[in-house]
């Protein structure tokens, strides 16, 4: 005879404010099968947990239900309380009063009354419930890491430091991500190449990190601790074991005027080329979509010029699969072009750039080496506007949300432009300042206070080209919305952080979550910042939302300390939620007739044929068998099932059909009223 | 071909040259524009500041007449009463409870029946076929395209793709053989409304779009709103004191640039009711020679 405990919890106002606790605690009380039934403010905390610790003990209760928020979050410690008086945790459930209930409606009997329907519901569910066993099942100890930027490579390094091996994935041809393109640093003001370089090569080097640039992933197969991953290794069209990385290709390369990635269009760049003289590794890779030999089959200046005969222009894209335990995804962020926005030319003028522009600019390996100099004619700009929340916090044509960073690296452009230019005016149009951050308020106040650079509180509205200059009319809403209007040299916008332009399609490879801006989730905001909801992927930097060095570097060694703690066991234990076929007594053995429907369907590869034979090895019949390992509990064999022999473990036909039938009996009752 | 017409209060008025250059270049491409039986004021420029029920009620009556003379396109030649009605039926569609005010205000029937359209949108779907292949002139000077506010914005509500930047009136003037200018005041105000109330503030900003058009080598302003045409042509001796010289830039209608390409005489334009005179240099287009070609090379063939 089933003892169940029913436990309510107000979750402070969450669900005290509208449903009445105590009332729902008292009815359950009365419900059959419940032998103790109690509220509480908040059923999570120390005292909360000691209340079901003691009724299991005193009460000798045989399953528990919790009623109170959604058991995402605290599923786990109420199993864990359960666990520690001696019940088996699969034993104990909730039922979600919160976000099933308290949330979705007004305060009224009818919503105590649902609450207390909610657990009645579960009650009769709960009765059938059995102990389940977790299910151990082993780990590989190599991590993948998706990107080479800063926020990979911390976390490639901090995994590879604690004597665990690491495979990189990046998918141009060097790493350092965005952050090798920036000048300097703020709020230091350090030089963003000199303190990267030297970890892009520690990666390279680093014995248990093994590199791939020039990749991506292809596909993901399995679960926490063995995941299968492939991998495309895309043609870099030369032997790297035989390049030295001279260079003399790039030189001989006659296609010598394509946009410049890492200069973000400012400079040119031949067909075959290094991204950028510190790249890492250092060699060449050749543009398929733009060298001349592939595009009309004649040329070969490189395979000519090359004293290595490194060059392999029938290479192919290769495919490797490799066992991994975790994934780190670090695969950083885009931004948005000076196209975007319509009252600044729809990037019709030159010199409109974006911040990443200036940064290749200010850059001492940029195209200009350094110097501020104007794209369209080369001039040093007198006047230069910078723009900050270009796309930004704006509903109405950009996004919704706060890029984070442009406040900083504008103030910061701003300041590296009055530090090159001394007779120059450097004006900030910025809707707020938002320098939350060590040492970011004191950097800004020093852009405004000692280099002089006028801030201006107000929204552009038109920018336009005359004789040359760049007529920016915008507004100054701290001088009583007075007109302001700029005759500038150079406009640099601070334009939107987005998430990368193939983001969504990586999110459904890798099973993910992705908001509505295609920024990966994290497992909760604010308790699992670098987990996802998918068990051993893990998040760092700008793919989750906008963030700037030290945070992206930050939840890069968060993202590593999870992998690193993951594989510290040798084993794994999982939830044993799967599906199983049943095993009967001979002679029927199984219901299961062996139709394997349920082989055709699973997504997840996870059942298998097994022979059942008599002891001398004759074949008695052949059904189907789930592999506990691969079985992630989608139910959809269980549903396809004519025989009914599959059932999922914690929620069998016979649990949810009691749950279904306690609704319906309840009807049942009105109706007769 | 019949087309419905609501030409406003302007173009009855200040704006008598448009509606007679527009009826002009439309009957001799063979398009009857027929008015709206017993049309109203739309409402603008004072009722949708004053009352939200009535700038909406004003332009749906007009919307709701014209369905039940069964009108499929509806032609309005005057920027704000185009506005207003496509602000009307947008907001109608938007929202039941005001559509049912409404309904019960113009005690008529609406089923969203009536496609609007301004003149740009006009020429482009009935005449542009027809200017094409009757061109007798070539403007081959440079012009400044000017929109205004309305035929562009907002947005949202009109659908316009690059209303910072439209280009639709540019490519009507190649049609033509103009040279569209690429200028920066094609879509700023011009003051509108204030024409009469706050004359000085027109006078401000109207002289800085015939600044930049003029300083351009712009040689004519071609618009396509009677608001934007009598501030930019009438209050020349208030613009004068912001140029701080004279401007003899002339303000054209689109339709009446139309109808010089088309050879149709200054009167029947109303080329001669401007306040800034309209001297615009036209080239004999080669059709003829062209024609006479055609013919020669089908003798030789035949």
């Amino acid at each position: 005879m089933a003892r169940i405990g029913v436990f309510i919890c107000h979750c402070g106002e969450n669900i005290g404010a509208t449903v009445d606790c105590e009332k729902v605690a008292e009815i359950a009380s009365h419900y059959p099968g419940v032998v103790y039934s109690i509220d509480y403010k908040y059923m999570c905390s120390d005292p909360g947990q000691n209340l079901i610790k003691e009724a299991i003990k005193e009460k000798n209760l045989t399953s528990v239900i919790v009623g109170a928020c959604s058991p995402r979050m605290h599923e786990p410690t109420f199993r864990r309380v359960c666990s520690e008086s001696g019940l088996n945790p699969f034993l104990c459930e909730m039922s979600n009063l919160r976000e099933h209930c308290s949330w979705v409606h007004f305060k009224d009997d009818v919503t105590t009354e649902k609450a207390a329907e909610l657990v009645r519901i579960l009650v009769e569910k709960v009765k059938r419930n059995k102990p389940l066993y977790p299910i151990k099942v082993p780990v590989t100890k190599t991590a993948l890491v998706l990107g080479g930027g800063i926020a990979g490579i911390q976390a490639a390094l901090d995994i590879a430091n604690s004597g665990l091996k690491v495979i990189m994935v990046e998918k141009n041809p060097s790493i350092g991500g965005h952050m090798a393109q920036l000048s300097e640093t703020f709020p230091t003001l350090d030089c963003s190449q000199c303190i990267l370089t030297p970890r892009m090569v520690e990666v390279a080097q680093h014995p248990n990190i093994t590199l791939y640039t020039y990749a991506e992933l292809e596909a993901v197969d399995g679960f926490i601790g063995n995941f299968k991953v492939k991998i495309r290794k895309k043609a870099k069209s030369i032997d790297e074991n035989a390049c030295t990385g001279c260079g003399i290709c790039s030189e001989k390369c006659p296609i010598k005027k394509i946009p410049d990635e890492f200069n973000a269009g400012l400079g040119l760049r031949p067909a075959i080329y290094v991204p950028f003289p510190q790249a890492v590794p250092n060699k060449p890779v050749i543009d398929r979509t733009r060298c001349t030999y592939f595009l009309k089959g004649k040329c070969q200046f490189c395979v000519k010029s090359c004293p290595a005969n490194a060059i392999n222009l029938e290479q192919e894209d290769e495919i490797i699969s490799v066992d991994v335990g975790a994934i780190v995804v670090a695969t950083g962020f885009d931004i948005k072009g000076t196209d975007f926005f319509p009252e600044y030319g729809y990037g019709a003028y030159k010199d409109i750039i974006t911040g990443l522009q200036f940064e290749r600019l200010a850059s001492a390996s940029g195209p200009t080496l350094g110097e501020i100099r104007r794209p369209s004619d080369g001039k040093v700009p007198e006047k230069i506007v910078f723009i900050a929340c270009a796309g930004s916090r704006d509903p109405a044509k950009g996004i919704d949300y706060c890029s984070k960073i442009c406040c900083m690296y504008t103030a910061k452009h701003a300041m590296l432009y009055k530090h090159k230019v001394h007779n120059g005016e450097a004006y900030i149009f910025y809707m707020d300042i938002r320098a939350g951050g060590k040492m970011y308020e004191e950097f800004v106040r020093r852009a405004i206070e000692e280099d002089e650079v006028n801030y201006i509180r107000g929204r552009v509205s038109k920018i336009y080209e005359k004789n040359g200059k760049l007529i920016v009319k915008g507004v100054d809403t701290l001088l009583n919305s007075y007109p302001v209007e700029i005759e500038a040299d150079m406009v640099v916008l601070a334009t939107a952080i987005v998430a990368n332009s193939d983001s969504e399609q990586l999110a459904q490879k890798l099973h993910i979550s992705y908001d509505s801006y295609n920024f990966f989730s994290e497992a909760h905001p604010k308790l699992k910042p670098v987990e996802t909801n998918t068990a051993g992927i893990m998040l760092a930097g700008a793919c989750q939302a906008p963030k700037d060095i030290p945070e992206s570097v930050a939840q890069a060694s968060g993202a590593a300390a999870k992998v690193v703690a993951l594989f510290s066991n040798d084993e794994l234990t999982r939830e044993p939620i799967i599906a199983q076929v049943n095993r009967t007594a001979p002679p029927i053995y199984s219901t299961c007739v062996g139709c394997f429907l349920c082989q055709s369907v699973c997504p997840y590869l996870a059942i298998e044929r097994e022979e059942i034979r008599t002891r001398d090895g004759k074949l008695i019949k052949t059904v189907a068998k789930i592999n506990p390992g691969l079985c992630q509990g989608c139910g959809t064999c269980v549903a396809l099932c004519r025989s009914k022999s599959i059932d999922l473990q914690g929620y069998t036909n016979q649990q949810i059909f009691a749950e279904i039938m306690a609704i319906y009996n309840r009807r049942e009752e009105y109706v007769r009223v | 071909m019949k087309i419905g017409f609501f030409p406003g209060c302007s173009l009855e008025g200040t704006a008598k040259e448009y509606q007679k250059s527009l009826l002009k270049i439309s009957s001799l491409a063979g398009i009857e524009l027929i008015e709206v039986d017993d049309w109203n004021c739309c409402g603008a420029t004072a009722a949708h500041s004053l009352n939200h029920l009535l700038s909406i009620a004003l332009p749906a009556r007009i919307l709701a007449l014209a369905e039940l003379q069964g009108f499929s396109d509806l032609l309005i030649p005057c920027a704000a009463c185009y506005s207003r009605l496509i602000t009307a039926r947008n907001v109608i569609l938007r929202d039941d409870k005001i559509k049912n005010k409404i309904l019960e205000i113009i005690e008529l029937p609406f089923e969203n029946k009536v496609n609007p359209i301004n003149v740009i949108e006009f020429i482009n779907k009935y005449l542009s076929e027809f200017i094409k292949s009757n061109l007798k002139f070539s403007i081959n000077q440079k012009v400044a395209c000017y929109y205004g506010c309305l035929l562009v914005r907002p947005p949202k509500v009109l659908n316009v793709e690059r209303y910072e930047d439209p280009q639709d009136m540019e490519s009507i003037v190649k049609i033509l053989g103009g040279k569209p200018i690429n200028w920066a005041y094609k879509v700023e105000c011009c003051g509108a409304g204030l024409s009469v109330s706050r004359t000085e503030i027109v006078a401000k900003l109207s002289a800085k779009i015939i600044e930049d058009a003029e300083s351009r080598g712009a040689e004519a302003i071609i618009v396509a709103c009677p608001m934007c045409q009598s501030n930019l042509d009438m209050r020349r001796n208030n613009i004068k004191k912001f140029l701080q010289r004279k401007s003899i830039l002339p303000v054209l209608y689109i339709t009446q640039l139309i109808g010089m390409s088309l050879g149709i005489s200054e009167d029947d334009l109303g080329l001669k009711k401007h306040f800034v005179p309209v001297k615009i240099k036209l080239d004999e287009t080669n059709n003829k020679v062209k024609e006479v070609k055609l013919k020669e090379e089908k003798e030789v063939l035949a």
